[in-house]
């Protein structure tokens, strides 16, 4: 937990998760301070992606506890989640592949019920993801994987969330369009997002991101300032995997 | 060429009746990925409430159409909620059966409050016809287009322009992903099933008005049209399923005039198995787009299988087989005879259904198959009974499979549609191959059951020789499943691609499960053919093959000894309890669905 800060935004105090016997999270503990960029580094099956699902309310967990903004989330709905100021970038996208992009987009504002607000939310977007002005009625499905990923942000952002988890942003995306998306992740959290991502490119995301933690086998074996972890050799070993980290 | 034209207006007409089941059936799958075998009782429902409302209380059309519509959508929505949602945790085939024990429990309601006897629902509309072009068209033909296509209409609005419309887009393409927007995924259910019943409902009172009349056959008729319809258009498609269905009436008008009107269903499921061979995804489904269909491998509940010791089960054959020694009554032979003539069903559908994970809905096919070989030939060419009951025992492993084999390529639920559609066209070929299976008059006067020339009369000789027979199959099939094969089966069930993989030929491996089972199932149709002495076309039909489903679940699918459990308990229950014929479909269709909800794997466990 951050000490002496201000009460984080989201917490994830002493988490243990199972999937049948199989245990997936030891006492997991992370919290994402208020407009951080809060990063999950960690190999194949260290658990990343159930630590999105249970913030998300998609996996309950068996013991621990989930605030967000002071108030648990343990026992609600996801869309009671997203409700809340959640809102996702799941992995690989998960756009409604048969739905147009501008449909997409709008999704995101779906537990919003500000029409006119929406609709200037919407141009926004366009303005943010110049992109996706000629597309907009085009096939989601149709498009091509960075730009999807620009949908997906954007979506996300439609629903005004005070939290973006985000399931490995740059995953399967060109090296142009993976500096695109780093830098569309620091503008959104310039403008007071916080941020918690899943990502396995570790270099990539200690650069904009402000804490991270490296998850290993359902462990959390190393957290601190992004800084710091940047230039720790640790890092290196524990994302990786294999020798026994410190 | 005027009738060409009326044809084809008939056609379009009951497409259209067709299209407001299959756009449900369409809605449904598309956000639960679950095919609604209880949208047909939906439908019977509508056709009875609109009969009350109309003959009952007299209400003009317009209000007679709202109140049918907002009934069956209360039953949607019931049997969403207490039926299904109780189920989005468990196996994957568990909503599928709940489904088929939902609509046989609501069929036998609507029989048991106004009788199995056809009623006459008049339509209110002056009957008169107009000629339009080289054909004719009335009123009614006008209120079905309009229904249909007004309801086409407001559902396009609802879908493309509503949020909840958008929520249940959405829903039906990513279902987690519309969770993660804030969808809540029980509402769009509830919406998606409350329009489908509307539409299903509105659809029987409709059909009644159409033929004037409705009965409760109906149900099975509209499920197995409906889902013919929403397969050819392309599962969870639902532009697809009003072109399906359209496509549909106008296959089935013009085989009906062109061979008669008892070959009507034969062309809807010929193309349904068409369909499901040559585009599995449907007409209309882009071919990049994988099936809707997730994996096999959590098709079947898990569970460890109760172990009865050798000795234990080798006095029970005892004590079975001494029992006509022992002072019993003829009614408790008679009771268990038919229980050893399901169970020999049972074990074919352990194997095909649990232990390869084929689960069959047509597995009456392979009993009618069987009885009638054995009839003909015993009757017509005079093979002796025991020759011509391995014969049919033969014919139906053959025949089952090559019939079969077609849909071996397709998974999970398209399985259970296509062995459906497959017994019903065994069934109406019977029906209509009069030549050989003497059509609708059916085969009378089948001698009795003999063996190398004495005539098994007494009932005590009969039971020893059913008995016998089944205990012959299950330890074949124990044998079976010991040895390699049995593995192997077992591999292809829990995982279709990785058993590939590892070099196994599913479609060899397939085809033996069938030819297995088919034998099994052939030589209790054989020795039932023989024992009634009198058959036809309806003798097996699709209630036989849910009632030997419900058999092997209650067993414990892929289980031996489970099957013949099953088979015992579920002919013997309600004897012993001496419940009305007319109940029991009522109780196999409760028992099913409280097997599905407490315990999906069955009372001796899964294997």
């Amino acid at each position: 937990m951050t000490t002496g800060a201000a009460e984080p935004l989201l917490a994830l105090t002493d988490v243990n998760t199972f999937y049948g016997q199989a245990q997936v999270h030891f006492d997991l503990s992370i919290s994402v301070g208020r407009g951080h960029i809060v990063c999950l580094l960690g190999g194949n099956a260290s658990g990343k992606s159930t630590t999105m699902k249970i913030i998300l309310g998609l996996v309950k967990p068996r013991s621990g506890e989930v605030t967000f903004d002071g108030a648990s989330l343990i026992g609600l709905s996801t869309p009671q989640i997203v409700r809340r100021g959640i809102a996702s970038v799941p992995e690989a996208r998960r756009l409604f592949a048969d739905m147009s992009v501008r449909e997409n987009i709008l999704m995101g504002a779906f537990v919003r019920n500000d029409r006119d607000a929406v609709a200037q939310d919407l141009d926004k977007m366009l303005t943010l993801f110049p992109k996706l002005g000629q597309r907009l009625s085009q096939r989601a499905g149709s498009l091509s994987g960075g730009e999807q990923q620009m949908v997906a942000m954007a979506r996300a952002l439609m629903g005004r969330p005070r939290l973006i988890v985000m399931d490995e942003p740059t995953m399967g995306l060109s090296p142009l369009y993976v500096d695109r998306v780093l830098e569309l992740i620091r503008t959104i959290n310039q403008d007071g997002v916080s941020i918690f991502m899943v990502e396995q490119n570790a270099s990539l995301a200690l650069e904009i991101a402000h804490e991270a933690y490296v998850l290993q086998t359902g462990k959390i074996v190393l957290s601190g300032p992004a800084r710091t972890l940047k230039d720790d050799p640790r890092v290196r070993d524990a994302y990786l995997g294999g020798s026994e980290a410190a | 060429m005027s009738s060409w034209l009326d044809y084809t207006i008939n056609g379009l007409i009951v497409g259209n009746v067709y299209a407001l089941v299959a756009v449900g059936l369409a809605l449904i799958f598309g956000v639960s990925r679950l095919i609604n075998f209880a949208q047909g009782s939906i439908y019977l429902v509508g056709a009875y409430i609109g009969w009350v409302a109309v003959v009952q209380l007299h209400t003009p059309l317009p209000l007679t159409i709202i109140v049918v519509a907002v009934v069956a959508a209360l039953v949607g929505l019931i049997i969403e909620r207490f039926g299904l949602r109780p189920l989005q945790n468990s196996v994957r085939i568990a909503p599928l059966l709940a489904t088929i024990g939902i609509s046989f429990v609501l069929d036998q309601l609507v029989m048991l409050t106004f009788s199995p006897n056809p009623r006459a629902l008049p339509s209110q509309l002056p009957d008169v016809r107009f000629q339009v072009g080289g054909g004719t068209i009335g009123p009614l033909d006008l209120l079905i287009a309009g229904v249909g296509i007004s309801s086409a209409l407001l559902l396009f609005v609802f879908l493309r322009y509503t949020k909840l419309g958008w929520a249940v887009r959405a829903a039906s393409q990513d279902r987690d992903a519309a969770m993660q927007m804030g969808v809540d995924v029980n509402r769009v259910n509830q919406t998606v099933f409350g329009i489908a019943a509307a539409l299903g409902g509105v659809s029987g009172l409709l059909v009644g008005m159409y033929y004037n009349q409705i009965d409760t056959a109906m149900s099975l008729q509209a499920t197995l049209k409906g889902v013919v319809a929403e397969v050819v258009g392309g599962a969870g498609n639902v532009p697809g399923a009003v072109v399906g269905s359209m496509l549909l009436g106008l296959v089935e008008s013009y085989g009906v005039a062109v061979f008669g009107t008892s070959y009507r269903n034969l062309f809807a499921f010929l193309l349904l198995v068409v369909v499901l061979v040559l585009r599995p995804n449907g007409l209309f489904a882009s071919a990049r787009q994988a099936p809707p269909e997730p994996l096999t491998g959590t098709f079947i509940a898990p569970s460890r299988p109760l172990r009865i010791p050798r000795w234990a089960l080798a006095v029970a054959v005892a004590a079975f087989a001494i029992l006509p020694l022992l002072p019993v009554s003829f009614y408790v032979l008679q009771t268990l005879i038919n229980a050893w003539l399901l169970g020999m069903l049972a074990l074919s559908l352990t194997l095909v259904a649990g232990t390869i994970g084929q689960v069959s809905l047509g597995h009456a096919a392979l009993l009618a198959i069987g009885a009638y070989t054995s009839a003909l030939l015993s009757l017509t060419l005079n093979v002796p009974v025991g020759l011509a009951i391995i014969a049919g025992g033969l014919m139906s492993a053959a025949l089952g499979t090559i019939l079969i084999s077609p849909s071996f390529r397709l998974r999970g639920h398209y399985v259970s549609i296509a062995t459906l559609a497959i017994g019903e066209i065994v069934s109406l070929v019977i029906l209509n191959w009069e030549s050989v299976t003497r059509g609708p008059i059916g085969i009378s006067g089948i001698p009795p059951l003999s063996l190398f020339g004495y005539d098994l009369i007494s009932p005590a000789s009969v039971y020893w020789f059913a008995f016998a027979v089944m205990v012959v199959l299950a330890l074949l099939q124990a044998r079976l499943l010991g040895s390699h094969l049995g593995r192997s089966f077992r591999a292809i069930r829990d995982d279709d691609i990785a058993a590939r993989a590892y070099g196994l030929s599913l479609n060899r491996y397939k085809s033996l499960a069938f030819i297995f089972g088919g034998f099994a199932a052939g030589l209790s149709g054989g020795i039932a053919a023989h024992l009634y002495s009198y058959i036809n076309h309806e003798t097996f039909n699709t209630q036989q093959s849910i009632l030997a489903l419900t058999v092997v679940i209650l067993g414990g699918l892929g289980n031996i000894v489970g099957a013949i459990v099953g088979a015992v308990a579920l002919v013997g229950i309600p004897e012993m309890f001496r419940i009305a014929a007319e109940y029991r479909i009522l109780i196999y269709g409760i028992v099913l669905l409280l097997l599905v909800r407490f315990r999906p794997q069955g009372l001796l466990g899964t294997i």
